[in-house]
């Protein structure tokens, strides 16, 4: 067992790793098995991830999108745990979750919307298990444990995959969701996202803990870090995890040590609290190219296929954006209508009463 | 029919809708194997096992934030707060939460659940037991606010509350919990959410109170006719979405506006009730609308609550001020 062989308070051997910063398989024995579609499949989502973020980027400092939270150096933890779960399974994401959605199967144009200032970007397929954008810090952990107990109750074949960053931990409610899970045998996985950074606040300053992944302990549940810029070893530990969830053995929590390499979001700047070396050191463990480099050394992809794969997404997110762009602004019935299942009067008059303010005085 | 207490009428609705509907959970401190420090969900843990009503660690965000996950995949939780006092480390949820998740889903995942609690003064309790915060969660977009009265209205309340889609805060007056005794019937029934009652009919003076302050006011409202006075007493019921029609009709009837509550005075929920007689009843009102409210101090401890819980003698004193003015 990973969580066994990789545990967090030993000194040595304490992060879990297959691929190392190069590209090249640390322990052959450690490699999951994952097929090579998927593989592929998972590269894609972390490019797309790469280059919808770039761009959203782009647009914010041209004006033509809200505040952004930007993801870029973060795919591998994301799409390394979500594509470790089954269509069936629940995604409970903090707001830093670009690849991981897009791998579940919110659609670009959708996260566009959401953060272009629409609330319709959060309408989600039916068949996508996943719940709303959290803003508050850590408070998303007790509804994914809420829906691992419902699980449990009704007798569902659910697993529950859930995000915090480093700075969640020190919440209260991060704790009462570990406990809660472990008191109820949840089926839920946990992945911290420890990107390093808390805003201007650095990890170091967030815990005295020698890793995030040992206070699973206090819990009384399996705890793992592993490099969370190598997607096998974090697809590992979820794999792991999610067979333990599935099997009625309980939640897991997962400590991702990757790298925010943007700002925090457009609005931060990251240069007044961080040195331009650390951020230079940790582009060298960039996620995207070691695992291009693996799937190329496997004879699964080529630069050729990269640079078109490239283009083709480069058209498509600029297509998905102009869209949104040009969706306008909201109608009003919008701002009401899903408050509740039926308008209470007062609400309906306040309404109303607007609507006819827009009629008399036109809008 | 049978003879109930408020707090029997609770267990008794409990127990027929987690009999009717197997998606219905309860839990909550001490709820399961205790029943509730109050014993409202006594009996329940014994009838429908371990798996729908439980203990839960000590922990408010943890207890409404996991009812929110429940929610959202197919049961129907009733989780208890073992004091209104102690809900403000699940406030977060609440309000970040609750709420929100139908408008933040756009109507995807919608939060069938009650939340229920005891709540107000007069039961000479310690700190942080006596405290009346209906207004918090009446300001929160997404939610209802209920508080009944009598057992009678207990149980259809509580049954409506159950059958809403919508979250509801279901705010018992555990002073009243087993003060005295009414009929109940046997039978399923509901009591609208968002109704007002009229519990007497009058032409001189409206006077609005809910939860435990009903009964001081019907005290009050005896020793009023006995001098002549008239009162029109409506029972809120619902803090939000309040009852606006009945509140108006009313006050345009009687020309006066008197609304009693434990909660404190500033920001409180008598601010809104006045600001509604102002809206509609305006042209029609012979004297201020006027709050009888606690004050805006901390809950005394018992030796001192006195001051702050409003008794009938009170509420005749401010009703004749209206009358003469």
């Amino acid at each position: 067992m990973l969580t066994k062989q990789f545990d967090p308070l030993k000194k040595k051997n304490r992060m879990l790793q297959i691929l190392d910063k190069e590209g090249n398989i640390v322990d052959e024995k450690l490699v999951p098995n994952i097929p090579d579609d998927q593989l592929v499949s998972m590269y894609k989502t972390m490019l797309l991830g790469r280059i919808a973020d770039t761009k959203a980027l782009q647009y914010q400092r041209q004006g033509r999108m809200l505040t952004y939270a930007p993801n870029k150096g973060q795919e591998a933890a994301q799409v390394g745990s979500v594509a470790a779960t089954e269509q069936s399974d629940w995604l409970v994401p903090a707001f830093r979750e670009l690849s991981a959605w897009l791998h579940k199967g919110w659609t670009l144009e959708n996260v566009y919307l959401y953060w272009y200032g629409n609330e319709r970007g959060s309408e989600f397929p039916e068949d996508v298990k996943i719940l709303p954008v959290s803003v508050p810090i850590g408070s998303q952990l007790n509804h994914a444990v809420g829906l691992g107990m419902a699980s449990n109750i009704q007798g569902k074949d659910e697993v529950v995959l859930a995000y915090v960053g480093d700075g969640g931990t020190s919440h209260g409610e991060f704790h009462e969701a570990l406990n809660f899970s472990g008191v109820f045998n949840t089926p839920t996985v946990i992945v911290i996202q420890n990107n390093q950074w808390a805003i201007s606040m650095p990890t170091t300053k967030q815990t005295k803990s020698q890793t995030l992944a040992q206070k699973a302990k206090a819990y009384g549940i399996p705890g793992i870090q592993v490099d969370g810029n190598d997607v096998l070893a974090v697809y590992a530990a979820t794999k792991e995890a999610v067979k333990r969830a599935r099997n009625g053995e309980g939640p897991t929590l997962i400590e991702a040590v990757t790298y925010r390499l943007g700002p925090h979001t457009t609005s931060d700047d990251p240069t007044i609290y961080r040195k331009d070396e650390e951020v230079e050191e940790w582009s060298l463990k960039d996620p995207l190219t070691r695992f291009q480099k693996y799937l190329i050394d496997k004879g699964l992809w080529s630069k050729e296929q990269d640079e078109n794969q490239r283009e083709e997404y480069n058209d498509f997110v600029n297509k998905t954006f102009k869209k949104v762009e040009g969706s306008g602004l909201v109608p009003l019935e919008d701002i009401f209508d899903y408050h509740y299942e039926e308008m209470p009067s007062q609400l309906k008059e306040q309404y109303e009463n607007y609507k006819r303010y827009l009629e008399e005085e036109g809008s | 029919m049978a003879l109930m207490t408020n707090i029997q009428a609770i267990a008794h609705t409990l127990e027929q809708q987690m009999k009717k509907d197997e998606k219905i959970v309860t839990f909550g401190e001490d709820v399961g194997f205790e029943g509730g420090v109050f014993r409202a969900t006594k009996g329940l843990q014994e009838r429908f096992g371990e798996e729908r009503c439980f203990d839960t660690p000590l922990a408010e965000a943890g207890i409404i934030g996991s009812a929110v996950g429940m929610a959202i995949n197919g049961l129907k939780p009733i989780p208890e707060i073992q004091f209104s006092g102690f809900m403000l480390p699940g406030f977060n949820q609440i309000a970040g939460h609750v709420g929100r998740m139908r408008n933040r889903s756009r109507g995807r995942y919608h939060l069938p659940m009650v939340i229920r609690m005891p709540y107000g003064g007069g039961i000479r309790a310690l700190e942080h037991h006596s405290e009346s915060q209906e207004v918090l969660f009446a300001h929160l977009p997404g939610i209802k606010v209920v508080i009944p009265s009598t057992p009678y209205d207990t149980k259809g309340l509580l049954t409506a509350a159950i059958k809403d889609p919508d979250p509801v805060i279901f705010m018992e007056p555990k002073r009243i919990y087993r003060a005295f005794k009414q009929d109940v019937p046997e039978e399923e029934y509901t009591i609208p959410i968002g109704k007002a009652k009229i519990v007497q009919e009058g032409t001189d003076l409206t006077i609005v109170a809910w939860g435990a302050m009903v009964r001081e006011v019907q005290k009050a409202v005896k020793t009023l006719e006995e001098e002549g006075i008239s009162v029109e007493l409506i029972d809120l019921r619902t803090i939000s979405p309040i009852d606006k029609e009945t509140i108006i009709n009313s006050v345009q009837k009687t020309g006066r506006f008197l609304v009693v509550h434990e909660a404190i005075k500033s920001y409180g929920p008598g601010a809104e009730l006045i600001s509604i007689v102002n809206e509609g009843a305006f042209l029609y009102l012979e004297a201020p609308p006027t709050r009888l409210t606690g004050f805006d101090v901390i809950v005394p401890l018992p030796k001192g609550e006195h001051h702050y819980i409003i008794e009938p003698k009170r509420i005749a004193y401010e009703a004749r001020k209206l009358i003469k003015y």
